[in-house]
């Protein structure tokens, strides 16, 4: 009977306190903030995480997805022609078309930023379109434009007695065409963000730097550029990683040809894994693309933490 | 006392047994269970409304409740629905699958031997073609459809060919009657694309990968005797013939990089037709039917006839559809009763009239249907395209490798890129290395 009591007691004792720790830790604003999030970690594990997992998984089968081959699909890859010609393609594409979007971008975002607030929201709007647009849609417009028979732009052309172009019927044309129209979509996204950055550089600094007597580019090389390195970084990083994984374009407007030589790893994957029927293989080549991620993603990122801890 | 059975509870208990078990059988609306079926959504709207109707009226003599989603290709949709079905392992009980699709499954269909044998009895043998694809070691896994099915012959302009290459293509190909094309041979065809070509009105033969243009390739490719080369790839090693081998010699593909100098963009050559721009595009009527609603004074001057003969042979394009029952359906039965009803000559009669003549059925003696025979302007247009003499074989890019092979000659257009390679200046010892290069990675299982 008193060992029974001295376990009661006990239990109540040892009780108490972990009450009192899962009240105090649902008081807690982390807690708090860890529950409202969690439908939205569920949701990306569901939808990011298993699938990214199961294509891992994939990706170690044979053809028919009968037997383990570890990294036989990846060996297979590295002694393909045409693998390596995707992988330099899609460097090609994703490399230029950043580069291209963000030199329009920092130009197009100078431009609204001298425009007078009042019509300030007007110009905004409109150059925001291209990358509202679903890129499907636009992509359709982009191919009648390119066509090689009725194409508007030969038709124009002509008129100069120069052409016909053929827009994706030649391999440097085609990659023109392919990374223009990838410009073209996400220019706008760069000259967003670059405005944002530019409104919240004081004023004091360019003041300070008139005051010092430097000219329009000095202003630029030396006080915009470093007060927006950070967003420039970021932003760069976001469009190259989704530029890496463009499909969309590619597909719409050359389904990857001529002879394959505007494949990037999107429509490869999606040519060796759906229409061929080979899965393991297409996901291999999906997969290629996140340690060449990765590896940008860290150069990036750590570049942006060190400037943040100098800060 | 609770438990006890009294006499009164055991004659009440036996009596609602009795009467249970000797209730007679309702036989429902859906006693036979349910069944759902993808069916490829038909680009001539009316034709989906036929093939509804086939299967509801099979349906309600069956007892059968029955599902139909009719699955578009654009967007690779039918594809990717199909990929999805074969990974979940779940899904409609009948699918249609395009070309290549009942051998890329074929672990996960369910044998039709059973079904598909007494449909050849009954209605004609199958061509190689369709055998080709529609079986796997030995057996059937699909049953050739209707709905889908195509010959991508040629479509000419009859006045343009005739007053630009001196070819009457009615009188090559009569309605009604046997071809007379002995004189219809891949040189007459080149000299009549170069005449039309000067005349600003080209042939439209894509070289892209766009299944037209790899279709088209093939058949050249076959006619010069040049499906060797990619036996050759596709068979294991040792068991190359040398008469196979023979046919390496770089002349004979050549020879068939002249063809397509004329090419356009394969996507557009309907267009090209439809807008009388083009003298001859490869392709099943469909750009004639868009022409007889858009432009009928163009399609007043299209004529479908057969492919023009290399030394090998005469081949033409043929593109089959197939219907497969998944492994892991659930009505398997009802599956094969509604396959049944939908290859009667009847029905095949209905599904041919209401795509305009576009569908092909597979089965021989179902080629000489009035559909073709009336179908107008200008009348007897559609005579000839489903080879009813057999004065053409009907042949698939990248056949005879075997099938896993062959596909991926076909989806990757090694053809076309040989023939575009070739012609944009590399020698032909290096386009022809880069093919076996290509092909060596395909035979990866």
């Amino acid at each position: 009977m008193a060992d029974a009591v001295i376990g009661q007691v006990t239990d109540r004792a040892t009780a108490r306190p972990r009450r009192f720790g899962l009240r105090s830790a649902m008081r807690r604003k982390s807690m708090t903030a860890f529950l409202m999030t969690s439908p939205l970690i569920l949701l990306i594990a569901l939808l990011v995480v298993y699938p990214a997992l199961y294509s891992v998984n994939l990706a170690t089968l044979n053809r028919s997805m009968e037997h383990f081959v570890g990294f036989g699909n990846f060996l297979f890859l590295f002694n393909r022609e045409t693998f390596w010609m995707v992988v330099r393609q899609s460097c090609i594409f994703a490399l230029t078309a950043v580069l291209f979007k963000a030199i329009f971008g920092f130009v197009v975002a100078h431009f609204v930023h001298n425009i007078p607030a009042k019509g300030q929201r007007k110009w905004r709007g409109m150059l925001l379109v291209p990358w509202v647009i679903p890129p499907a849609m636009s992509c359709l417009a982009w191919l009648w434009l390119f066509d090689p028979s009725y194409s508007a732009f030969n038709w124009v052309f002509e008129k100069f007695g120069i052409g016909p172009i053929p827009w994706t019927g030649d391999a440097m044309w085609a990659r023109f065409s392919v990374i223009l129209v990838n410009v073209w979509i996400g220019a706008p996204f760069f000259m967003i963000m670059y405005l944002a950055a530019l409104k919240s550089v004081p004023e004091q600094l360019y003041e300070a730097a008139a005051v010092d007597g430097a000219n329009f580019l000095q202003r630029t090389w030396y006080v915009t550029l470093p007060m927006m390195r950070n967003i420039i970084a970021i932003t760069a990083l976001f469009s190259l990683i989704v530029t890496f994984a463009n499909f969309d374009i590619v597909r719409i407007l050359t389904a990857g040809g001529p002879i394959d030589l505007t494949h990037v790893f999107a429509t490869w994957a999606f040519r060796v894994g759906i229409e061929v029927g080979d899965i393991p293989l297409g996901a291999s080549v999906s997969l290629f693309m996140v340690p060449i991620l990765t590896v940008a993603a860290i150069f990036i990122l750590r570049d942006i933490n060190r400037r943040g801890n100098e800060a | 006392m609770r438990g006890k059975l009294t006499r009164r509870r055991f004659l009440a208990t036996t009596a609602a047994s009795t009467a249970l078990i000797a209730m007679p059988y309702v036989r429902g609306s859906h006693a036979a269970g349910r069944l759902s079926i993808g069916f490829w959504d038909h680009w001539v709207p009316s034709a989906n409304n036929t093939s509804k109707a086939l299967v509801e009226e099979w349906a309600a003599k069956e007892k059968v409740e029955v599902l139909v989603d009719y699955i578009p290709t654009q967007g690779q949709k039918l594809l990717l629905t199909i990929a999805a079905e074969a990974q979940a392992k779940s899904g409609h009980d009948i699918l249609a699958l395009s070309t290549w699709l009942p051998s890329d499954h074929a672990n996960q269909l369910e044998p039709v031997d059973d079904i598909v044998e007494p449909l050849i009895k009954q209605n004609g043998a199958v061509n190689a073609t369709v055998e080709y694809l529609g079986k796997s070691q030995g057996r059937w896994i699909a049953v050739p459809a209707t709905i889908g099915s195509q010959i991508k012959g040629p479509c000419s302009r009859i006045d343009l060919m005739k007053q630009h290459a001196g070819i009457d293509v009615q009188a090559m190909y009569p309605a009604g009657a046997p071809p007379k094309a002995e004189n219809w041979t891949l040189e007459a065809f080149l000299k009549a694309a170069e005449a039309c070509q000067k005349a600003g009105f080209p042939f439209g033969i894509g070289l892209g990968t766009t299944p037209d243009s790899v279709d088209t390739a093939g058949a050249i490719f076959h006619s010069f005797g040049a499906q060797a080369f990619l036996v050759r790839l596709g068979a294991p090693a040792g068991s190359i013939r040398d008469e196979q081998m023979a046919v390496l010699d770089p002349r004979h593909l050549r020879e068939q990089f002249v063809v397509p100098r004329q090419s356009v963009d394969i996507d557009l050559h309907d267009a090209q037709v439809r807008h009388g721009r083009g003298a001859l595009i490869m392709n099943p009527p469909s750009a004639w039917a868009v022409a007889k609603r858009d432009a009928p004074q163009v399609a007043e001057q299209c004529w479908t006839h057969g492919m023009a003969a290399g030394p090998k042979g005469r081949f033409a394009p043929c593109v089959p559809y197939f219907w497969g029952i998944w492994s892991f359906g659930k009505n398997k039965e009802a599956a094969k009763s509604l396959l049944v009803h939908l290859s009667q000559p009847a029905a095949i009669e209905k599904l041919v009239a209401a795509s305009g003549g576009y569908d092909l059925p597979p089965f021989a003696n179902l080629t000489t249907l009035k559909t073709w025979a009336e179908e107008e302007p200008p009348k007897g247009t559609l005579y000839h395209y489903p080879n009813p003499y057999n004065h053409q074989v009907l042949s698939i890019a990248g056949a005879p490798a075997p099938p896993k092979i062959a596909v991926q000659i076909y989806i990757q257009g090694v053809m076309t890129k040989m023939t575009v390679r070739h012609l944009q200046g590399e020698p032909m010892e290096k386009t022809l290395a880069w093919a076996e290069n290509e092909v060596e990675g395909f035979l990866r299982t």
